[in-house]
């Protein structure tokens, strides 16, 4: 299969050129930067040409379909000149980290079309001979026509088929039957006999174009297939590619950034406000700092100086250093991460409907050849007529249209998900979404966004707020500080905080104070007191979402870690009736073990480390982008959007999935309830293999893809 | 019918040959971004000076 890209090939194109960009990448550094917002060939000629221009990029090259650029730059100049020359032209750019991209080039897929592309060539030029030995080609003319065709078809065969092989002889040696057992007996048997036929011109039909076009159908559904999951692992790959792993370490009072990869024990790296800790380590001076996306509590803690943090907790207000206490690789989030991934195993253990019907499908026909082998040679006493009718019975209720069944609806409606930003990674996660019947939804970071709001405020009491919040570290003044960043503070002055109470300070000379309240945080002015409950804001679209999944018939409950006032009141606003609070990570994978017990198909849709476990363990899982890597990992699919609407409609769309698939399914069958009597008969002729193959796969296909 | 005897062959051989560009293709990574290339199109030529080759690699 070498061949090698000769210019006689395709003289258009510049083979020195690809030639020369070969060795700039030999010398320079290969970059990848995401490209959020192009849409149009301007958009690709506005960024390789603001990349032309930029010092130190040699060579770029945007992909639209991924929304993104390849560059290669002079070697350690790293992305900045890049970003700054894309920034200028108006383009938004985030590196992206080659490591957690993996190899671009989606190998697996490339194979595949090579095999598609062999078994094409091959099944075209077969039926063409096939087309004069059918019209009644002369006896020589027919032998020289059987003999070209075995010579293009069986080392076709032999490349294209490989899959089906492969994965027939996996599932025989672990005792299991999926659809690959069929196919690659029929394929076989056609190859065999026909050639047998070939070999000593017994007379009786070849089945060569019948094995290709078996192949060839089949081959071009698992490749649509693979390319609208490809595209799908890409774009939730980029997600963690996004996460850009550095770290800023301090050196002798210099500061320099370095991978995370390369921090060790003992480094002091210093972090800002809202920076995501990289390692696990120890604080220098106090801090405030988000713990959710490991615990789930919403409000941020406060630890004291040489106070422990883990990796993956966010650091709120003021900057802070840390010292290492673990490599990255051995810090709690990989920890975490690493037990996802044992987790996960358990769910390649579901069997698809494809493989359930095998499993009726594959000993019905092998059977029925067998009978028909049996019956033909005890009545006639020809075995050589038995053995060509039981083919033809293999290969006539061969099962393309039940093989395509399953891909094509896949394929079709994993891309239209994609679309709407639902990104699915796992192959049977579609059929799983479409059987849940209870959905559990994390409460901080997945229907909320984890940042707090102020109920309204008028604007000079806003300030009055945000001056006296400054004045103090607390976590609920730095929430609040955060929640009104975007005003001027008001003239505040004598700020004083009290401990336990709140911070007092003087507003035009009246007194004025920020803190403990008789029912919460308030606010109190001269003349009036304003309590200041801080709110989590709602993800758009949380109610509809409820309100969609219970109409689609499915129980709704909410999980967290947080207090039960707190869930209960947000519970209550969205519509939701079971809510389990309080709950420890551990406890998020029981409840949902408790409620697989109970014969519920669950649905996990969580974003924290404090959900992976949950997330690996239920019927099947979402998260949303914003989650946590590891939340990603563990999940069946990514909802891009911030809108939880999404979910609703995953499911719909899943559902919808289910029934094409029964349909498909369905049409197969009768297919072969038509084809079966006609085969064991010994009316089948090769040519009506191939109309009725081309015919009922046709069907199977444009059922997958109406809208 | 002796003429199959040269028209088999040469028909097999313009099939390999549409394999073969089709394999060249394949090796060249164009159909990495089918939605670029349906745009690329539409621009003019020089800007498509700097531009590198499609990649085969990450």
């Amino acid at each position: 299969m070498t061949v090698l890209a000769s210019p006689a090939a395709c003289p258009a194109c510049v083979s020195g050129a690809a030639t020369a960009a070969v060795a700039a990448d030999a010398a320079g550094h290969v970059l990848h930067l995401a490209l959020p917002s192009i849409h149009c060939a301007g958009c690709i000629a506005g960024v390789e040409r603001a990349l032309a221009g930029a010092p130190g990029v040699r060579a770029a090259r945007v992909n639209l379909g991924r929304r993104r650029v390849r560059i290669v730059t002079d070697p350690d100049i790293g992305a900045d000149p890049a970003l700054r020359a894309l920034s200028a032209a108006g383009f938004e750019a985030h590196e992206l980290d080659n490591a957690a991209l993996g190899p671009a080039g989606d190998t697996d897929g490339r194979r595949l079309l090579a095999r598609v592309a062999v078994a094409g060539f091959a099944m075209m030029n077969v039926m063409a001979l096939s087309v004069a030995v059918w019209s009644g080609a002369g006896e020589a003319t027919r032998a020289l026509f059987h003999w070209v065709s075995a010579a293009i078809a069986l080392p076709a065969l032999a490349f294209a088929a490989q899959p089906f092989f492969a994965s027939a002889w996996g599932a025989l040696r672990a005792a299991r039957l999926n659809m690959d057992v069929p196919i690659a007996l029929a394929i076989a048997l056609a190859a065999a006999t026909s050639l047998h036929e070939t070999l000593f011109e017994a007379g009786a039909d070849t089945w060569f174009d019948a094995a290709l076009a078996l192949t060839f159908f089949l081959l071009a559904g698992r490749y649509l297939d693979h390319r609208a999951r490809a595209a799908a692992r890409s774009a939730a790959a980029e997600l963690t590619a996004l996460e850009m792993p550095r770290a800023v370490r301090l050196e002798d009072g210099a500061r320099r950034s370095v991978g995370v990869a390369d921090l060790r024990p003992g480094d002091r790296i210093a972090l800002a406000p809202g920076a995501r800790i990289p390692v696990d380590g120890v604080t220098e001076g106090s801090a405030t700092i988000d713990r959710s996306a490991l615990t789930g509590e919403a409000d941020p803690v406060r630890i004291d100086a040489d106070g422990i943090i883990c990796a993956g907790e966010v650091v709120l207000g003021a900057p802070l250093v840390v010292r290492a206490t673990a490599r990255a690789e051995d810090s709690t989030l990989r920890r975490l991460a690493a037990l996802v991934e044992i987790a996960e195993t358990g769910r390649h253990r579901y069997t698809g409907l494809a493989d359930r019907a095998a499993r009726l499908y594959a000993p019905l026909v092998h059977g029925l050849a067998a009978m028909a082998l049996i019956g033909w040679w005890v009545a006639t006493g020809d075995l050589h007529r038995a053995i060509a009718v039981a083919t033809a019975t293999l290969i006539i209720t061969c099962p393309c249209a039940l093989g395509l069944a399953v891909p094509a609806v896949t394929a079709s409606l994993t891309g239209r998900l994609f679309r709407q930003g639902v990104l699915l990674k796992s192959e049977t996660a579609l059929e799983r979404l479409a059987e849940i019947d209870c959905v559990l939804l994390d409460k901080t970071g997945t229907l909320t966004t984890g940042a707090l709001t102020l109920p309204k405020l008028e604007e000079a009491h806003a300030r009055v707020a945000l001056a006296l919040a400054q004045g103090s570290a607390h976590p609920a003044a730095r929430a609040i500080a955060d929640a009104l960043a975007d005003r001027d503070p008001a003239p505040v002055t004598s700020l004083r905080e009290v401990p336990g109470e709140g911070v007092h300070g003087l507003w035009d000379g009246a007194p004025v104070f920020l803190g403990r309240g008789e029912t919460g945080t308030e606010l109190r002015l001269p003349d009036r007191r304003i309590p200041l409950p801080l709110e989590e804001t709602l993800r758009p679209g949380a109610a509809d979402m409820v309100a969609d999944l219970k109409a689609l018939g499915c129980e709704v409950r909410m999980v967290s870690g947080d207090s039960t006032v707190r869930a209960g009141a947000l519970a209550a606003c969205l519509g939701i009736a079971r809510i389990h609070a309080n709950i420890r990570p551990e406890g998020k994978a029981a409840l949902v073990e408790s409620l697989r017990a109970s014969g519920q198909r669950v649905l996990m849709v969580g974003d924290g480390l404090n959900d992976t476990a949950a997330l690996a363990a239920a019927h099947a899982s979402l998260a949303p982008a914003t989650a946590l890597d590891a939340a990603r990992v563990a999940s069946d699919g990514v909802l891009l959007s911030g809108d939880l609407g999404a979910v609703a409609t995953t499911l719909r769309i899943a559902r919808m999935a289910h029934r094409r698939i029964r349909q498909n399914l369905g049409i197969a069958a009768g297919y072969n309830a038509i084809a079966i009597p006609i085969a064991l008969a010994g009316f089948a002729t090769p040519l009506a293999a191939a109309a009725a193959m081309s015919a009922s796969s046709l069907c199977v296909v444009t059922n997958a893809v109406r809208r | 019918m002796n003429v199959l005897l040269i028209l088999i062959p040469v028909s097999v051989f313009l099939g390999g040959l549409g394999l073969l560009a089709c394999i060249w293709t394949l090796r060249h990574g164009q159909y990495e971004d089918l939605e670029g290339d349906a745009a690329r199109i539409l621009l003019d030529e020089k800007q498509e000076d700097r531009t590198a080759k499609p990649e085969k690699d990450g």
